[in-house]
């Protein structure tokens, strides 16, 4: 934990050296989270509400999603280059330090321009806390944190496994891509938008279900469109803790079976 | 000229080695092609016909955005020009009997018309599987879709060159490359298409080039009125013009840059 974040720290004053390149790194990634809002803002331009939701309930799933996301990306977002390090033989030179692997390649190129997202995520999920008549019970305002947590988690080990598959395929960045990315581009929207087949998928399968929709169905205290069981909106701390297990033993199963690219 | 021609050729043939990239490309850009395709059905569900467009039209355009990301690489990665700037490597290509615009050109119109063929049209026949898409009726549109991926591509390699040259002031061109590659899906009607923005905001990203990329390329398969001009050939000509003015602002930038990295000494 110390070294991650003395790794972490070394990384950003490295890219402190460019202060230009950084504020402007950092300006594009909040003003790509800001682009994104300003789409959702469009979409309910032309529709009071989009599967039965209003805009500020889909704000409070999109600002779930978008700062799970973006801490997750900060914290970890490293991870997905793990081919890139496979192929120049830079992860057999992290194998032999007295650190763990996964603390390196996370902190490997480390940049606090990824929080540049963090700020304009928080602020819309704020604005939709704000404008939501939520009933405020003491459980609920616990939950909050809770989610969010729990949130990242989820992102986090998605993350983890997907950059596992590169042990596998080491061009298969762009497929973990359509998981992670497209994982967050599904979250942003109410998964009632998809339907009930991809909801299912989304909560039983890759269970990004419970970064947003299920957290924000409990929040906004409403019944499942798609008619599923109110039990799982006290799931995300289990799936939390289980998926990182998971992500875990994937990690150590991928790192023990690695043979290095042997050309 | 047979210089250039054969960079292309290079260009194709390098690219052609990543396979399996090809194929991951092409998966993750029907995924989100039908992530994006269903958010716009839910958007059509409510509001049947929006400044002309139909659900359908929507996600015919959703599936022309994901199968031109390939081509004009409008989400990235950036030209390798801009790290050879920052690495110095630039002089090598300086010393070349070549002009580096065109030699760039070549090379990446190569690449382009790879990723067109295994990976536009894999995307789009995807799009065509799993969606109701318009498609043009006549032979005639198609061939103008084709010239307008042609444009395109141009469009997006003048964008990304001026992105990459940058570095000739700025050294480290990271911050321009990310700031363009959100910029394009942005403002080309890659992220929504510019029917469903607000007029005013719609009618400026209409006059930009990043349309070009995108949103004229999707109306021009869709035979819509609201291209530049009105019709095919408005369309088409909006982009060669925006094509010109790039390379030649491209053309121009290079020759003042230049004289700066003899300045730096490499």
């Amino acid at each position: 934990m110390l070294t991650y974040l003395r790794l972490a720290w070394t990384w950003s004053r490295a890219l402190a050296q460019y202060p230009a390149s950084l504020a402007m790194l950092t300006a594009a990634q909040a003003a790509a989270t800001a682009a994104e809002l300003c789409a959702v803002l469009f979409v309910f331009g032309h529709t009071e509400r989009l599967a039965g939701f209003t805009l500020h309930e889909a704000l409070l799933v999109y600002g779930l999603a978008a700062l799970a996301f973006s801490l997750a990306d900060t914290l970890l977002g490293s991870v997905d280059r793990l081919g890139e390090h496979i192929r120049a033989g830079s992860f057999d030179v992290m194998l032999v330090r007295p650190v763990p692997a996964l603390v390196q390649i996370a902190t490997d190129g480390f940049s606090p321009r990824r929080l540049g997202k963090t700020v304009p995520s928080a602020a819309a999920l704020g604005w939709a806390l704000w404008e939501l008549p939520i009933d405020w019970t003491p459980l609920r305002v616990a939950a909050l944190p809770a989610f969010v947590v729990s949130g990242t988690v989820v992102c986090c080990s998605i993350w983890v496994i997907g950059a596992c598959l590169q042990f596998a395929v080491v061009d298969a960045r762009e497929v973990a891509n359509s998981v992670t990315y497209g994982g967050q581009a599904l979250t942003q929207y109410p998964l009632a938008v998809y339907g009930r087949d991809a909801a299912r998928a989304f909560t039983f399968v890759v269970p990004l279900a419970f970064v947003s929709w299920q957290p924000a169905l409990y929040l906004l205290d409403r019944p499942d469109p798609l008619g599923m069981g109110a039990w799982l909106r006290a799931a995300p701390p289990g799936v939390a803790v289980g998926l990182a297990l998971l992500a875990a033993a994937v990690w150590r199963s991928g790192v023990r079976r690695y043979r290095s690219t042997g050309s | 000229m047979r210089v250039y021609v054969a960079v292309f050729g290079h260009g194709l043939r390098r690219f052609s080695e990543y396979r399996a990239a090809t194929a991951a490309g092409v998966f993750t850009n029907s995924v989100f092609g039908a992530i994006n395709a269903m958010v716009l059905l839910a958007v059509f569900a409510a509001q049947p016909r929006i400044n002309g467009y139909t659900a359908a039209d929507a996600v015919t355009q959703v599936y022309v955005a994901q199968a031109l990301i390939g081509p004009t690489a409008i989400m990235g990665p950036p030209l390798e020009l801009s790290q050879r700037i920052r690495t110095g490597d630039v002089a090598v290509d300086l010393l070349r009997p070549a002009h580096p615009l065109l030699w760039f050109l070549a090379q990446d119109l190569g690449r382009a018309a790879y990723s067109a063929v295994f990976r536009s049209v894999p995307t789009f026949s995807v799009g065509i599987v799993l969606f109701p898409l318009v498609l043009p009726p006549d032979p005639l549109r198609w061939a103008a879709a084709a010239a307008a991926l042609a444009l395109a591509s141009l469009v997006g390699f003048g964008l990304r060159y001026l992105y990459a040259i940058a570095g000739f002031w700025i050294l480290d061109t990271r911050g321009v490359d990310s700031l363009g590659a959100l910029l394009g899906p942005f403002c080309s009607g890659m992220v929504l298409p510019l029917v469903l923005f607000p007029e005013g905001l719609a009618a400026l990203l209409r006059a930009l080039p990043w349309s070009a990329l995108v949103q004229v390329p999707a109306e021009i398969l869709l035979g819509k009125e609201t291209l530049p001009g009105g019709s095919t050939a408005g369309g088409l000509l909006f982009q060669a013009a925006w094509a010109a003015v790039l390379l030649g602002l491209g053309a121009a930038l290079t020759a003042r840059g230049t004289r700066r990295v003899a300045v730096q000494g490499g």
